[in-house]
């Protein structure tokens, strides 16, 4: 270790030298020259940065590295659907889609620096996901400021509809409170005087969930008695599991990702004296979860979905599946199409060429005018009978879900499609 | 004695005398004596440390007026960590001790600020002061085990210090906003100067970052820099001097923890959001690998360590999209092979290298 001796500060020039050289690197391009372009004709003075006739630029911000890296298999799956796209149909009316992602490691700040890079730097035409609620947290205020679409947020926080102040941001996929009353809406029906425990994971998405469950329940017969949380960084649920079995509730409400998910199911099935209705949220209720718990522990036990599973044998004939594996097959061979967020992203790309495609004028105006003005648009890759309807006041594009039950070695799809939208109204803050 | 011998020592003694007068270059420039270039060229051999960090600051006055946004943005970020490196380099460099959980301190004064702004709409100027002594009073007290402990033991403390605090945000919401965390008001540029919003904080964050250098750089050659290194280099030496070892190392780890604190205020006013995800035990990871890259015990190693932070990572993702950990992984190692006092070191050899061969 050395101080300030002599041959620091003959290194000094040096020095110096290299941190010049890392600024004049970075100095191309100058500050006033924004590279912004506008429409003309019709769509006059829109901005349409990113987009032209024979081309669409869009970039997505997701946690490739990190403690959340599952959800890195979206953009693939997103890839897949461009790429097919692109080569077997033209483009998206007749524009070569160019989707740039960016791995944000699950940091709002990186998210941050990823966002701006991909505006300013990639010039993209409109940010197609971010992924996470802080990060998306972190970024929408630029957007919106920017002017720039943020698409289909991947995230079920209900903020993105109830907020009135960021027009540019809007979420994709059912939001939790929207989940929680459809299962508000079977117990009601099905067991009126239910008796609730429920173990939940203490954050925004644990607490949106259970919130929106304890307003949907408000003013019948059933009753929460007992709750538990946990953090994302405990070893284990079992201690909760077990405070949990001392209630005499009928109904358990398993909010939480899928590695503790798992480990209520398990618990759930090593106590014997407490045998409750397991209802396990859609975030923990992939096949892959379930399976190290042993099939013949989690029969019955409900949850709900919107989109399709690939591996549910159900759909193995289904026209848009077996589209989807031969493209995946196709166009990502390294990639599983058997992943759920594989299908995911597919879904999600089909739903953005959807609303793309019906967007009046192809620039950034028209785009979010277009995702605030969706009506029952049909997406294959969703559940028959789930579709994508918003309005002005309506910031909310999927807000119906079916619940489904397991049986056997697969989820078997229970009763009819459930728009809560119809049945409790809509969302607000 | 031979006439020989003789004359050799006759000989190295002359060698001796020759380059008696280095510093004055008038002497070997004859033909630039009073000419504007010939002073500059003067001025360069004589003070080179002074002319480096003048020219730097002319452009870092020069960037936020000639670049986009985001590279403004970039280049902000750069500075904040090289404050908050700055801090981590009082510790490790010159006191000698080890932190694994700098990103603790920077979370403290991120917090800090963001608290006071969220719930007590305090004007943003103010949470400098308030995040610095927070930070630093919060180090003073988990400075204790760093006087009795060392080491990998130290590492092991300090580490547990950033892994029990993202868990702690996320608890106390109504204060902390919870995992949501707190989303503020950017800092707005007065109306009377014209500026655009990223130049604004661009040039408040240089500012702030010119005093911590220049605090730091004077209190180092000071008498409090000397009984630091001392207590380094040989704690029974020191204490021998009449240094006292244990008070010098509690308060290394609280300045120390005092600029990362001031570093997360300024990330505050960056980026006007605040989460635990922000502040997790990799971003302590992070600054360590910074400052050890940069340069440990080194003025200039904060700067490089800064740049590293904030460019590598990206850089490496622009390499190869599948594995960026690995690639920014592999650079370390590669730095700590061809670099082992960091790039401050190797700009220095480097320096060395090209005046032999000049």
């Amino acid at each position: 270790m050395r101080s300030f001796g002599g041959g620091t500060v003959r290194g000094t020039a040096a020095t110096a030298a290299v941190l010049l050289a890392a600024t004049m690197l970075a100095s191309c391009g100058g500050r006033g020259e924004d590279g912004g372009t506008q429409a003309s004709g019709e769509c006059q003075g829109q901005q349409t940065t990113g987009i032209t006739d024979k081309t669409l630029k869009l970039g997505g911000v997701y946690p490739l590295s990190g403690p959340a890296s599952a959800y890195g298999d979206i953009p693939k799956g997103i890839q897949a659907y461009f790429e097919y796209v692109n080569k077997e149909k033209g483009g998206l009316d007749g524009r070569q889609v160019e989707f740039v992602v960016r791995d944000d490691g699950y940091q709002p700040p990186k998210a941050v620096e990823e966002v701006r890079r991909l505006v300013e730097q990639e010039q993209v035409f409109a940010l197609f996901q971010t992924l996470g609620t802080p990060s998306t947290t972190a970024t929408w205020d630029y957007t919106n400021q920017r002017k720039v679409p943020q698409v289909f947020v991947a995230t079920g926080a209900s903020k993105w509809g109830a907020d009135t102040k960021h027009p540019w941001t809007i979420g994709w996929q059912p939001n939790y409170i929207s989940e929680a009353r459809v299962y508000a809406k079977y117990l009601k029906t099905e067991k009126p005087n239910a008796k609730v425990a429920v173990l939940y994971q203490n954050d925004d998405f644990g607490e949106d969930l259970l919130g929106g469950f304890k307003k949907a329940i408000a003013g019948s017969q059933i009753s929460i008695v007992a709750e538990q949380s946990y953090e994302v960084t405990d070893p284990s649920v079992e201690p909760q599991m077990r405070n949990l079995s001392g209630s005499d509730a009928d109904v358990f409400l398993n909010i939480t990702t899928p590695k503790f998910g798992s480990q209520a199911l398990a618990a759930d099935a090593k106590l014997t004296d407490w045998n409750p209705l397991h209802i396990v949220n859609n975030v923990a209720a992939s096949i892959t979860v379930l399976r190290p718990v042993g099939f013949e522990n989690v029969q019955n036990v409900l949850s709900s979905t919107y989109y399709k599973d690939p591996v549910d044998p159900q759909w193995a004939d289904d026209a848009e599946m077996k589209l989807y594996k031969a493209k995946m097959k196709q166009y990502q061979p390294n990639a599983d199409p058997n992943v759920p967020y594989h299908a995911f992203g597919w879904a999600v790309a089909d739903s953005f060429a959807k609303t793309f495609t019906a967007a009046k004028c192809k620039t950034r105006e028209g785009l979010r005018d277009s995702m605030r003005n969706l009506n029952n648009v049909q997406v294959p890759m969703l559940l028959p009978g789930v579709t994508m309807t918003t309005s002005k006041d309506d910031g909310f594009p999927i807000e119906s879900m079916q619940l489904m039950q397991l049986k056997g070695e697969r989820w078997q799809l229970l009763g009819e499609v459930i728009d809560t939208r119809k049945e409790f109204g809509p969302l607000t803050g | 004695m031979s006439e020989k011998t003789k004359v050799e020592l006759e000989k190295t003694a002359s060698d001796d005398e020759t380059p008696a007068p280095p510093v004055e270059s008038d002497e070997r420039a004859p033909e630039g004596r009073g000419s504007v270039v010939g002073r500059l060229i003067g001025l360069v051999r004589s003070r080179p440390q002074l002319v480096a960090v003048v020219v730097l600051l002319v452009v870092a006055l020069y960037v936020p007026f000639q670049l986009v946004p985001f590279r403004v943005f970039q280049f902000t970020m750069v500075m904040v960590y090289a404050v908050a490196l700055l801090g981590l380099n009082l510790l490790v460099g010159h006191g000698g001790q080890i932190s694994l959980g700098h990103g603790a301190f920077y979370a403290v004064g991120a917090y800090a600020a963001a608290i006071m702004m969220f719930h007590w709409d305090v004007p943003y100027p103010l949470t400098l002061p308030a995040a610095a002594v927070a930070a630093f009073v919060i180090g003073l007290a988990l400075g204790v085990p760093a006087t009795r402990l060392r080491g990998l033991y130290l590492a092991l403390v300090t580490l547990a210090i950033a892994v029990f605090l993202v868990p702690l945000l996320k608890r106390f919401e109504s204060v902390t906003g919870g995992s949501m965390g707190l989303s503020l008001e950017k800092p707005q540029p007065p109306a009377w100067t014209g500026l655009a919003e990223d130049q604004w904080l661009y040039l408040m964050v240089l500012a702030v970052t010119i005093v911590a250098f220049a605090g730091t750089y004077s209190m180092l050659r000071s008498r409090v820099g000397r009984a630091l290194h001392s207590v380094r280099d040989n704690e029974t030496a020191a204490e021998v001097m009449g240094v006292r070892p244990a008070s010098y190392k509690r308060l290394a780890f609280a300045w120390s923890a005092m600029f990362a604190g001031v570093a997360g205020c300024l990330h505050t006013w960056t980026f006007a959001f605040v989460s635990p995800d922000s502040f997790t035990v990799n971003l302590s990871i992070m600054l360590l690998a910074g400052i050890v890259v940069g340069g440990l015990g080194s003025s200039w190693g904060p700067l490089l360590g800064g740049l590293f932070v904030m460019f590598v990572p990206s850089l490496s993702q622009d390499n190869n999209k599948a594995a960026p950990g690995m690639i920014f992984g592999l650079l370390i190692i590669a730095v700590m092979y061809v670099a082992p006092t960091g790039l401050a070191g190797l700009a220095g050899r480097a320096a060395q290298a090209l005046n032999r061969k000049g």
